[in-house]
């Protein structure tokens, strides 16, 4: 572990006691967890802080974890060019709870928070133009949320009647399958094929 | 009727000095007579599948080879297959690429702005059928679900060969068309 990037993570806990939940070095990443409402505050002292001087928010994106009351992170990463450091910041928050927008204080911001509204449907306070960004026009849902099918519930085709192309609910000849059963997104734990009839024969033993 | 215009490739002579009879052939009847006669569907094909002007429709990496095969190495010009960049002015639309549902309705508008006789290339599995996308919420699941297609070429992505062997493949079915019109 990057002892300087310990004392950096130190520096910031010290320096926004009230407002960051947690900090912490992965994979030599330094990640804060901060408050919800002081997210805004903290990008602020990130950019002008003389130690920190992160001039750049490379990224805003979310990410759902569907088990969780609150079930979205925000995650901002921001870059130093002045330090040559990065930093990852992360905010929790629920379907209806709107997260500060950072658009005040960084520009950048203003189509990632698009971005998160649109696939996730995370909520920004103050956003000037929060509208979708990414999907069809019209479109119904957020996509990247778990609960959310895969194939969506539109298709298109045109009619030759109407002149136009025509939204029609999704029908598939075959559903979607997925063979990789040892996919960490589809569930590790799940039975190999096969394995079922073994395993009920060790149970039968036990 | 002059063999200028032969029906199929297929009875095409093969490249070497015998191909410069031809035309050779078509000189000479020239300077005899001062005419030549052939049927005016024929020459209305030939003419046709002489210079397919392409309405470029690059929507993912399927243009990428649709551009090697527009490049020196394979040199689409040489089929009289110039890209257009304006469908009023193209004659067949190649569809390179992932057609998503935002495209679509943009997509059929610019079918409809080519006139007639036009014709569609649909390039690649996206496009065939949706391909790797094909159960995803955001892609039309094949652009011929938006527009009649005359010649699928598959691939992921299909190389540049394949693309000029549709190409001559649509050429090819437009010499054996026996009506002027669509």
């Amino acid at each position: 572990m990057d002892p300087a990037l310990h004392d950096f993570g130190e520096f910031i806990a010290d320096s926004l006691s009230r407002e960051v939940l947690e900090t912490k070095i992965e994979c030599n990443e330094l990640i804060v967890a901060v408050h919800r409402e002081a997210i805004v505050k903290v990008l602020k002292f990130l950019r002008d802080d003389v130690n920190c001087q992160f001039k750049q928010l490379l990224d805003v994106c979310g990410v759902d974890y569907p088990h969780r009351d609150d079930r979205f992170d925000v995650v901002y990463n921001l870059l130093s060019l002045t330090h040559n450091r990065r930093i990852r910041l992360k905010v929790r928050t629920d379907e209806e709870t709107p997260v500060p927008s950072a658009t005040g204080v960084f520009v950048s911001a203003n189509w990632w928070e698009r971005e998160a509204w649109d696939f996730f449907g995370i909520y920004f306070s103050d956003h000037p133009d929060l509208r979708r960004i990414m999907t069809d026009y019209g479109f119904d849902g957020h996509p990247l949320r778990k609960d959310f099918p895969l194939t969506g519930h539109v298709e298109l085709r045109y009619d030759d009647e109407r002149k136009r192309v025509v939204y029609e609910p999704v029908k598939l000849v075959q559903e979607y399958r997925g063979f990789d059963f040892l996919s960490p997104w589809e569930g590790a734990s799940a039975a190999l094929p096969g394995d079922e009839k073994a395993n009920a024969a060790g149970g039968g033993e036990s | 009727m002059t063999p200028g215009f032969s029906d199929d490739t297929a009875t095409a002579v093969p490249p070497g000095a015998g191909q410069d009879a031809l035309p050779r052939r078509v000189a000479g009847e020239l300077t005899e007579k001062g005419f030549i006669l052939t049927q005016v569907d024929k020459l209305v094909n030939w003419a046709r599948a002489g210079s397919l002007w392409p309405m470029t429709f690059g929507l993912a990496c399927c243009a990428i080879e649709m551009m090697h095969s527009a490049c020196s190495r394979y040199d689409m010009d040489r089929f009289g297959v110039v890209f257009r960049p304006s469908p009023r002015q193209s004659d067949v639309i190649l569809v390179a690429g992932t057609l998503t549902n935002k495209m679509a309705p943009a997509f059929r508008k610019v079918y409809d702005q080519m006139a007639e006789p036009r014709y569609v290339i649909s390039m690649g599995s996206c496009a065939n059928g949706g391909g790797y996308y094909h159960y995803s919420y955001a892609v039309v699941r094949g652009c011929d679900r938006i527009v009649p297609v005359d010649v699928y070429i598959p691939g992921c992505p299909p190389t540049a060969e394949a693309l000029l062997y549709g190409i001559l493949q649509l050429q090819k079915k437009i010499r054996r068309t026996g009506t002027l019109w669509r």
